[in-house]
């Protein structure tokens, strides 16, 4: 008689989960994506930031080759890393044979777009008009919030990770000229530690 | 103890139904294929559930059109979710 209710019990509670949260997030691409992010870093390191003092809460006269450098890099890691994440996303969620496009994975696009494409055009804005120091902490903090956004719709774990990656950003914003380590801290190294967490929970 | 077996509600002693309102508590709404596909149940099966939830005032659907295709929609009502708070409620009595 116990049985069929802690039986039922653990039913809904699955039920619960598996209806309203996307759970074949793949803990590699999360490795992966922050092994990019270090090497994108570790680029931007050698290419633009080591030749002169871009990282500081003033407006910088970036060269031309400085900027497309810059420009190249962050949109190469950038594509990179979310076309891994869908890419081995994909294959866990064949490997458990569901549906990759359905009403979950729709919401948490969207929901991850919208802070995601606002911090976007602000960091492009402020890196147009040269203050290049502040777009580190604030890339950190708008991903932050992204993943905040969409912490309710997937594993839990994402939600400390945007906690994380928000508290970096605003710690950031305080020292500036090291604005690439914390970048290559949130992106890089939480990432890596992150995606070996939700690989060893979830098995994915 | 037999107090506590007349609060369960009969409509969630099935598991088919149980998983129907498990899903509809926590979601604005579900249509047919989505809730087929998390219970893996047959349509036969799921349309008779469904039915049986309709009844009670549980839930409710809105019929509407996706690319000219009929779409329904499933939510649960406030009745619905008010009776399966208290259908759990009394489980974790049950269980205590």
């Amino acid at each position: 008689m116990k049985e069929k209710y802690i039986e039922d019990l653990k039913e809904i509670k699955e039920m619960m989960n598996r209806s309203s949260r996307f759970l074949s997030l793949s803990g590699i691409s999360g490795v992966t994506a922050g092994i990019i992010a270090l090497a994108g870093a570790y680029l931007a390191h050698r290419m633009v930031f080591s030749q002169s003092n871009l990282l500081s809460f003033n407006s910088v006269e970036l060269s031309g080759e400085q900027f497309i450098n810059l420009l190249v890099i962050a949109l190469a890691t950038m594509i990179v890393s979310i076309g891994l994440v869908i890419f081995l996303t994909t294959q866990e969620t064949k490997k458990r044979r569901q549906k990759i496009w359905d009403h979950q994975t729709k919401r948490i696009l969207i929901n991850l777009f919208i802070p995601l494409v606002t911090g976007g055009i602000v960091c492009l804005s402020f890196l147009f008009k040269g203050f290049v120091g502040v777009t580190m902490p604030l890339t950190l903090i708008f991903y932050g919030l992204a993943l905040l956004n969409v912490s309710k719709y997937t594993v839990n774990e994402i939600r400390s990770l945007g906690l994380i990656e928000i508290v970096l950003g605003l710690v950031s914003l305080q020292f500036i000229a090291y604005g690439l380590w914390f970048w290559a801290a949130g992106f890089g190294l939480f990432h890596i530690v992150y995606g070996f967490i939700v690989k060893l929970k979830y098995k994915s | 103890m037999k107090e506590l077996l007349n609060e369960l509600d009969k409509a969630f002693e099935n598991r088919v139904r149980l998983g129907i309102m498990s899903a509809l508590v926590v979601n604005d709404f579900l249509d047919f294929n989505a809730l087929k596909e998390l219970l893996g149940v047959t349509d036969g099966n799921l349309a008779s559930h469904l039915k049986n939830l309709e009844k009670s005032a549980y839930i409710n659907f809105e019929k509407e059109f996706v690319d000219r295709k009929p779409n329904t929609k499933y939510y649960a009502t406030d009745i619905g979710k008010e009776a399966f708070r208290k259908h759990i409620n009394a489980i974790e009595q049950l269980l205590k």
